[in-house]
């Protein structure tokens, strides 16, 4: 007959003939278990059951059927979904350059002035602060047509005729895009300067001594000692323009408006699946592009990460 | 003999729930979303209908409109949802799929019934037979104009444009442009986002001849001569006319309401909104009738319906609260809180309502009216705005447009039918 002494006994022995390092490594078990069961929870197990619902039809109400791959053909013989996929990567292709070299060349100058530095580096940051909604907003009125438009004001004021901007199925992407790049900016050359200021001021020193010109200084000392600075940044701001919504969807929709309009110009794929899971209810198809999506940001961030190794 | 004792107990124990259900009260769950003057018609609603049904209570839940049909959706096969709920009446055919809510009980609401004493447009709500949900108030949209405009433009403020050309005519005297041909002031609001594109598939298409949809609503019908006729109509203010701009000053409402735009089309759940305008009179018309004298409008409402989920007691007690609230007492609360119009005919057309300035034009069009029955609203509103995006901002040919747009919407209603 067992008791429950025995087996605490039992356990006690079990406890008492592991190693010091052993015990150790229980421990950290111990507490590494708390964030993996939460991670496992709320992070791990919705990926998991994305990929099964994106292999059903299912509108919340009625029980799931399981349909195969039938969304994801539905998904590549879809037209707006690859008119959306184009332009989540025109975001991408366009925004990350964009925001990086302007980031770069604005963090390389700031960081030679002395005069207000502080402010000014402040001044590059607050829009990073300001919540992306209230910007949008301000963004779409700039955008307007005359006579509230502050852009179209200006054009009509130079004698230029004024642009659609927003009402254009060519402009309007970059509309939407440009308030982003601005609103990350600050971020990005907050990271620069910190980057640039990690540089040792002796190399700088020896190169200006070896009278080196500037050019190559900064081929040759600053860019590929700012290379963590620019891998960590390229993938995060990939991330960034990869998942864009809250411009896109605060600056071409409203109540009663279009959103990612017009005809589907400025749409990305993360309001594509915003809308057809919560608009249309259609949440097997919209798991199928939650699960392009997936793939397509992995095989961007592995790929930037092999790109950009240290050899 | 066991089975005649068995019924005895049963019965007595039935006789003993409905003595104890007596004692206590029956509590049923009510949902809509948060709209102030909603929320304040419903809580009056429920005072009443508790004074006069001690043994029920009202619990009014309210979500805001952007997560509430998430909500319900949600809740309903978690048996947590409401006992009578509010839906927008486009959701009736997905919530009917769904099973989150039942056909209403012929014992309290015949068929007969609804038909003699309900506007027409309800019958967007029957379904092989049976009617689903019933509105309280219901909408139409009518023509404002900015009577101060009219004024300047040498117009008579109390004559509003009757027909299509009297329409383009007045929207051609009030449009003011700058030296480089800017607008400064349109004609009319051109707003296919807000009302306009219900104005173009009720009214405007119907008015030339055509009809949206087939009689059984199962195969789009707009890809027609009327169907053209009518776009090119529409994107002629823009094209031709030049007294309209989509996107002048983002809104068509906005436009009207800073006093930029001479007339536009709405709904009269804007009369709360435009109710705030200082600066200048406006005035309500009834839509301008087409070239052979033709109306049409486009009524939409919110409707209440009972759902799966209560039985037994509270089933009676849901149909009870369902009957009042669909009520002409109700009704006329809900015109004077909410602004609404009343969906029972005799409800409605009071002498005093008729004759009204504002609550007139809205309720002689619910005469004519007709409610577009979706299977996928926001989709099939989408399909209408590229079209006309197509038109006016890539200069599509409306008949291309126009077969373009009806292959999409067919796609739609296919996939919606199909299961």
């Amino acid at each position: 007959m067992t008791t429950y002494t025995d087996v605490a006994r039992s356990g006690g022995r079990l406890w008492q003939g592991l190693s010091l390092q052993q015990k150790q490594v229980v421990w950290a078990w111990a507490f590494l278990a708390v964030p993996i069961l939460f991670y496992g929870l709320i992070r791990f197990y919705p990926t998991v059951e994305a990929f099964v619902i994106s292999t059903t039809k299912w509108n919340l109400m009625t029980p799931p059927v399981f349909v195969g791959l039938a969304n994801f053909e539905r998904l590549l013989a879809d037209p707006v979904f690859w008119k959306v996929f184009g332009n989540t990567f025109l975001y991408l292709v366009i925004g990350t350059p964009v925001s990086l070299i302007l980031a770069f060349v604005i963090a390389y100058h700031l960081d030679r002035v002395r005069f207000m530095h502080g402010f000014i580096r402040a001044l590059y940051f607050l829009p990073f602060l300001t919540t992306a909604a209230a910007m949008a907003w301000v963004w779409r009125w700039f955008y307007q047509p005359v006579p509230i438009g502050l852009f179209n004001n200006l054009l009509a004021g130079l004698g230029i005729a004024q642009q659609p901007f927003l009402r254009s199925t060519t402009q309007a992407l970059p509309a939407v895009l440009a308030p982003a790049i601005w609103a990350g900016l600050g971020f990005q050359v907050v990271i620069f300067l910190a980057g640039l200021r990690a540089i040792p001021t002796t190399y700088y020193e020896a190169a200006r001594i070896d009278g080196l010109p500037e050019l190559a200084i900064l081929r040759k000392i600053t860019l590929p000692l700012l290379k963590p600075t620019i891998i960590f940044l390229v993938v995060f701001s990939s991330i960034g323009f990869l998942r864009i919504f809250d411009q896109v969807y605060n600056m071409t929709s409203q109540t009663s408006s279009d959103p990612g309009g017009p005809l589907n110009a400025t749409k990305p794929l993360v309001l594509m699946i915003y809308q057809t899971a919560f608009s249309s209810f259609d949440m097997g198809y919209a798991a199928a592009q939650t699960v392009v999506l997936f793939l397509v940001l992995l095989c961007i961030s592995l790929l930037q990460l092999r790109l950009l190794r240290d050899r | 003999m066991r089975g005649f004792r068995g019924f005895l107990l049963g019965l007595a124990m039935s006789v003993g729930a409905i003595a104890g259900a007596r004692a206590q009260a029956v509590e049923i769950e009510y949902w809509q979303y948060v709209f102030d003057a909603r929320i304040k018609a419903m809580n009056e609603l429920i005072k009443r209908f508790e004074a006069a049904n001690p043994n029920i209570k009202v619990k009014h839940t309210t979500f805001p409109y952007a997560d509430y049909q998430t909500k319900i959706v949600a809740a309903a096969p978690a048996g947590q949802g409401p006992d009578v709920v509010q839906l927008f009446y486009g959701w009736v055919d997905n919530f009917i799929a769904g099973k989150v809510i039942r056909p209403l009980p012929r014992d309290a609401f015949p068929p007969e019934m609804i038909e003699k004493e309900f506007y027409p447009i309800v019958s967007a709500m029957k379904r092989e037979g049976e009617y689903y949900a019933l509105p309280t108030a219901v909408r139409s949209l009518a023509l404002f104009y900015n009577k101060k405009i009219f004024q300047e433009a040498g117009l008579d403020p109390a004559k509003p444009p009757k027909t299509l050309d009297e329409f383009l005519d007045a929207a051609k005297k009030t449009t003011k442009r700058d030296g480089a041909g800017n607008m400064l002031q349109a004609g009319v609001t051109l707003d296919m986002p807000g009302q306009d594109y219900h104005w173009w598939r009720e009214v405007l298409l119907r008015q030339m001849g055509g009809k949206p949809y087939s009689d059984d609503n199962k195969t789009v019908a707009y890809d027609s001569e009327a169907g053209a006729k009518s776009l090119a109509w529409y994107a002629d203010l823009q094209r031709t006319h030049k007294v309209g701009l989509a996107g002048f000053m983002d809104e068509g409402q906005a436009a009207f309401r800073a006093g930029r735009a001479a007339m536009t089309i709405d709904g009269s759940f804007r009369l709360g909104a435009f109710g705030g305008i200082k600066n200048f009179e406006w005035g309500v018309a009834e839509l301008p009738a087409g070239p052979d004298g033709t109306k049409s409008n486009f009524a939409s409402y919110w409707v209440n319906a009972i759902t799966t989920k209560p039985s037994g007691e509270k089933l009676e007690a849901a149909k009870k609260f369902m009957a009042f609230v669909t009520s002409p007492e109700a009704m006329q609360l809900w015109l004077e809180t909410v602004g609404e119009l009343p969906a029972r005919k005799t409800a409605a057309e009071t002498e005093k309502n008729l004759n009204h300035p504002v609550y007139g034009p809205f309720l002689k069009a619910l005469n004519y009216s007709q409610a577009t029955v979706f299977v996928d609203e926001l989709p099939q509103r989408q399909v209408i705005l590229d079209m006309a995006n197509r038109v006016l901002l890539q200069n599509q040919e409306p008949k291309a447009a126009l077969a373009e747009a009806a292959k999409a919407e067919q796609a739609i209603l296919d996939r919606f039918y199909k299961k």
